[in-house]
């Protein structure tokens, strides 16, 4: 009972991670029908980030909090200004090269100058040892984590759902062509929401870089995941993505519990069953995909 | 107010609309008919710069529109209420009325919007398409009224209605010209159209065939319905 109760803490865990990253994906493939393949590597770019601030300018945790996800925001809008807009009129198949392609060199940049051995990044002191949780002792810093993970989507969720910004962005999400001739210049949301999607990738690195080793292929392994998380919540649907990472951080949880030999492809059945189920995914709408 | 010279439009190798003219002055409720796949809604998507392939001109308020973005086009003050109606789901209906920007002088406040259309105050927490298609279409015009849109391009927008809902919609179109506004209206309903319209073109081939005035519509109407398949 302990054993499972642990385990599911785990997936929480695991699932902010999932949920985080779903989330960017989301909006960015909204906003801008871009299925971003580049996304692991921001990530993986996240905690590298801060392990090279630590590193190299001493700059901690907290701050590093703060200025890799912003960093990496603004490396996002150039990005979108410089290629991912030029996608907007070619074939999908462009899509996946830039967007891989990119992935790609973002890794191979980072492997060939630190090597593919994994960095060490220690926990901030404020969370370093356990928490009593009445039943097990649990690390503190993975409570943190899931604690920041569910504030970081309960606050991009009441910007989508109570803001004028947000308003927009779900607008020109379902209808694009419409939005626009209803007076809004969508285009100009494109970019920034493009960086946050981004920003928010760099966020999960930054919290992934104290607890799961930092390495050039770290968001390669999770990228794959994180895209049946998207698949599974409904292309395009926010809250989708957030219900299906959490859902899905805790399907692998008791699955390296249960059946660890297959807890690897169990999202992907999992995934299979759900599309046989709904082609459009958990919360996805028809529209989106037209 | 709207002025439109040769525009020719088509969907790659198909040619949908030849050398159309026509134009709308202000004050006037003009009715645009023609068979289904005339190519009614292109002339609109072409009018709100949704259809690129285009040819001719397009005035609008003294303003060559050729260059300008759909949602410059917006701005200026075309109110576009489209076929499908355009209701988003993820959106209610109370947002539905604020989404857009004011863009004309008298935009209509939404105190004004909710007792013109009371069914919509009483849904303002609704999803859009949660509405029933004429609650809908209500919601659809109440969005352009709301941003004061100086020209309303409605695209049939009684299609499908039961008739107490398309005679609210012809009182609507009455109160907006009362008002001194502008609308250009798709319609295949003739008989509703000569009720609430000053003028009628006949679209056919791709082209202006006709200018009808209201007393030659109810004059023909059989006729018109024959030709146009009702
Ligand atoms: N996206 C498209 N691609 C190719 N052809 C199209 C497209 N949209 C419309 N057409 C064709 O263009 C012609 C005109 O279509 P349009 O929708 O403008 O007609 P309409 O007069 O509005 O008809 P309806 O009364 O059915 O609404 C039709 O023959 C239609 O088949
Ligand atoms: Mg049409």
């Amino acid at each position: 009972m302990v054993d499972v109760t642990q385990q599911l803490f785990n997936g929480l865990v695991g699932g902010g991670f999932l949920a985080m990253l779903a989330l960017g994906l989301a909006v960015i493939f909204g906003m801008l029908r871009v299925v971003n393949f580049a996304h692991g590597a921001f990530y993986m770019l996240g905690a590298f980030g801060a392990y090279l601030l630590l590193t190299e300018a001493g700059v901690n945790f907290w701050l590093a909090l703060l200025i890799v996800p912003v960093g990496l925001a603004v490396v996002g809008m150039v990005l979108e200004r410089a290629f991912v807009h030029r996608l907007t009129r070619l074939d999908p198949l462009y899509n996946f090269l830039l967007t891989f392609g990119l992935a790609l060199i973002l890794q191979d940049a980072v492997k060939s100058q630190y090597g593919t051995q994994s960095k060490p990044y220690s926990r901030p002191a404020l969370l370093d040892g356990s928490l009593n949780l009445g039943l097990f002792e649990y690390p503190r810093y993975q409570v943190f984590v899931l604690v920041f993970a569910l504030v970081v989507c309960v606050a991009v969720w009441l910007v989508l759902a109570r803001t004028r910004v947000g308003m927009i962005i779900r607008a020109a999400t379902e209808r694009p062509e419409l939005t626009r001739a209803l007076g809004i210049d969508v285009g100009r949301w494109v970019t920034p929401v493009f960086g946050f999607g981004i920003g928010l990738a760099g966020l999960a690195g930054v919290l992934a870089a104290p607890m799961r080793a930092v390495h050039p292929a770290m968001g390669a392994d999770l990228i794959i995941t994180v895209f049946a998380v998207v698949v599974i919540g409904g292309l395009g649907s926010i809250f989708g993505a957030v219900v299906a990472g959490f859902a899905i951080g805790m399907v692998q949880a008791l699955g390296n519990l249960y059946v660890p030999a297959a807890s690897q492809i169990l999202v992907f059945i999992l995934m299979a069953v759900v599309l046989l189920w709904r082609p459009t995914g958990l919360f996805g709408r028809e529209e989106v995909l037209t | 107010m709207l002025r439109i010279e040769s525009l020719s439009a088509g969907y790659g190798e198909a040619q949908v609309l030849r050398d159309v003219s026509l134009h709308v002055a202000e004050g006037e409720v003009v009715t645009l008919v023609g068979r289904n796949g005339a190519g009614k809604s292109t002339l609109l998507r072409c009018l709100m710069g949704l259809h690129t392939q285009q040819r001719g001109l397009v005035e609008f308020l003294g303003r060559d529109l050729a260059r300008l973005p759909t949602y410059r086009r917006a701005r200026l003050g075309l109110g576009w209420v489209p076929d499908d109606r355009g209701i988003f789901a993820s959106l209610s209906v109370a947002e539905h009325l604020t989404l857009a920007p004011p863009v004309g002088p008298d935009p209509w406040s939404l105190r004004r919007v909710y007792d013109t259309f009371p069914v919509l105050a009483e849904r303002r927490r609704f999803p859009g398409t949660r509405l029933s298609g004429g609650e809908q279409q209500m919601l659809a015009m109440a969005r352009v009224l709301r941003t004061g849109a100086q020209l309303l391009v409605c695209d049939e927008p009684t299609e499908g209605l039961a008739p107490v809902v398309v005679r609210r919609i012809g009182e609507i179109i009455r109160e907006v010209k009362a008002h001194g506004g502008t609308v250009l209206l798709v319609e295949q309903n003739v008989h509703f159209a000569a009720t609430v319209a000053d003028r009628h073109y006949l679209l056919a081939e791709g082209r202006i065939a006709e200018t009808l005035d209201n007393a030659e519509v109810r004059e023909r109407e059989s006729e018109l319905l024959a030709y146009l398949g009702i």
